[in-house]
């Protein structure tokens, strides 16, 4: 595989997404105005921060007038769970460039993230000899990126304009359903997903998200020890 | 602190969350309990946050005919399993969505 069509195929892995991502980008341009948030401060922000839900919530805190160590513990909660994704992709990493590691830990989102794993972990990549892996997830980094910057460009512009219940946003559990389901390959993987996503329902009253950290911990530590046991 | 200040520093931390193992890699040694559980992490992390958005509604567990995601969700799961492609699956779970909510 080339650079070139591993960059292509975290694209295109990433592209439906970007259906599920546009919406949110415009609500959070728009409920960042709202907020008294300036145009040029909201677009700046999904470039600095550019994480999602945490954009939406510094949008709130910000429009309520919340105290700044509260604002920024509130978005470490929520971004907690990118860890994980750090921790599962940096023995792929190991290799590179410093740079390299800068700018794809800068794009490690949800999505772009979930578009790459499945072909990072895939085995025939590996026995091609040289990993092109970085730059799969170079293609789903950058489209999300570039997805989420034109879309809070968009909210920022158009405001409240645009119908936004249209249910495109259904895109993005429907795209991870189609990651994650081929990847449930054991009894163990089965039981991992029952529990993070019980767990998850379960705690999804939970302040900032902090659920979705403690759901995904309870699957990666439970799953494999009840897997284990005879049926 | 203005603004802009505050930005900054939940870039930084959101950075930081996102750099911190792959910054780490090869300068500590990991226990083997931590490598065997990252097989893990995909499907644990993605399912924590996918099932929430099918099964809830408000905050409240709704499975009934008055929840689309659901029905869709499980149609989308169906297909996944079966096909193993992404564009079907996705395909499949939006054409359940819109005709249940017509339905």
């Amino acid at each position: 595989m080339t650079r070139q069509q591993a960059f292509s195929l975290g694209l295109r892995a990433v592209a439906p997404m970007l259906l599920g991502v546009a919406p949110f980008g415009v609500i959070y341009g728009v409920v960042a105005l709202q907020s008294g948030i300036p145009p040029l401060a909201a677009m700046a922000m999904s470039s600095i921060v550019f994480a999602g839900s945490a954009q939406f919530l510094l949008a709130q805190l910000v429009g309520a007038g919340a105290p700044l160590l509260l604002s920024a513990g509130a978005v470490g909660l929520v971004n907690l769970r990118h860890a994980l994704y750090s921790a599962s992709v940096a023995p792929l990493l190991a290799k590179l460039p410093r740079r390299w590691k800068v700018l794809l830990a800068y794009l490690l989102t949800d999505e772009a993230y979930a578009a790459a794993i499945p072909h990072l972990l895939d085995p025939t990549l590996a026995t091609t000899g040289e990993v092109r892996g970085h730059w799969i997830l170079l293609g789903s980094g950058i489209g999300l990126w570039t997805g989420w910057q034109l879309s809070t460009l968009a909210g920022v512009l158009i405001g409240t304009q645009l119908p936004s219940d249209l249910g495109l946003d259904f895109a993005l559990p429907l795209t991870f359903i189609a990651i994650v389901v081929p990847m449930i390959r054991s009894r163990a993987l089965l039981a991992s997903a029952l529990v993070a996503g019980a767990v998850a329902v379960a705690l999804a009253a939970m302040p900032y998200k902090a659920g979705l950290f403690v759901a995904a911990l309870a699957g990666l530590a439970l799953g494999p020890v009840l897997a284990r046991r005879p049926a | 602190m203005n603004l802009w200040g505050l930005m900054l520093i939940c870039g930084a931390m959101t950075f930081a969350i996102r750099y911190s193992f792959i910054a780490a890699e090869g300068h500590f040694r990991p226990p083997r309990w931590f490598r065997r559980l990252l097989p893990f992490v995909p499907v644990a992390a993605l399912t924590a946050l996918t099932v929430p958005e099918l099964l809830l509604v408000q905050g409240t567990i709704d499975v009934g005919g008055g929840n689309p995601r659901f029905w869709a969700g499980l149609v989308a799961i169906v297909a996944a399993a079966l096909w193993r492609n992404t564009l079907l699956t996705i395909g499949c779970g939006f054409l359940a969505f819109f005709l249940l909510q017509r339905a």
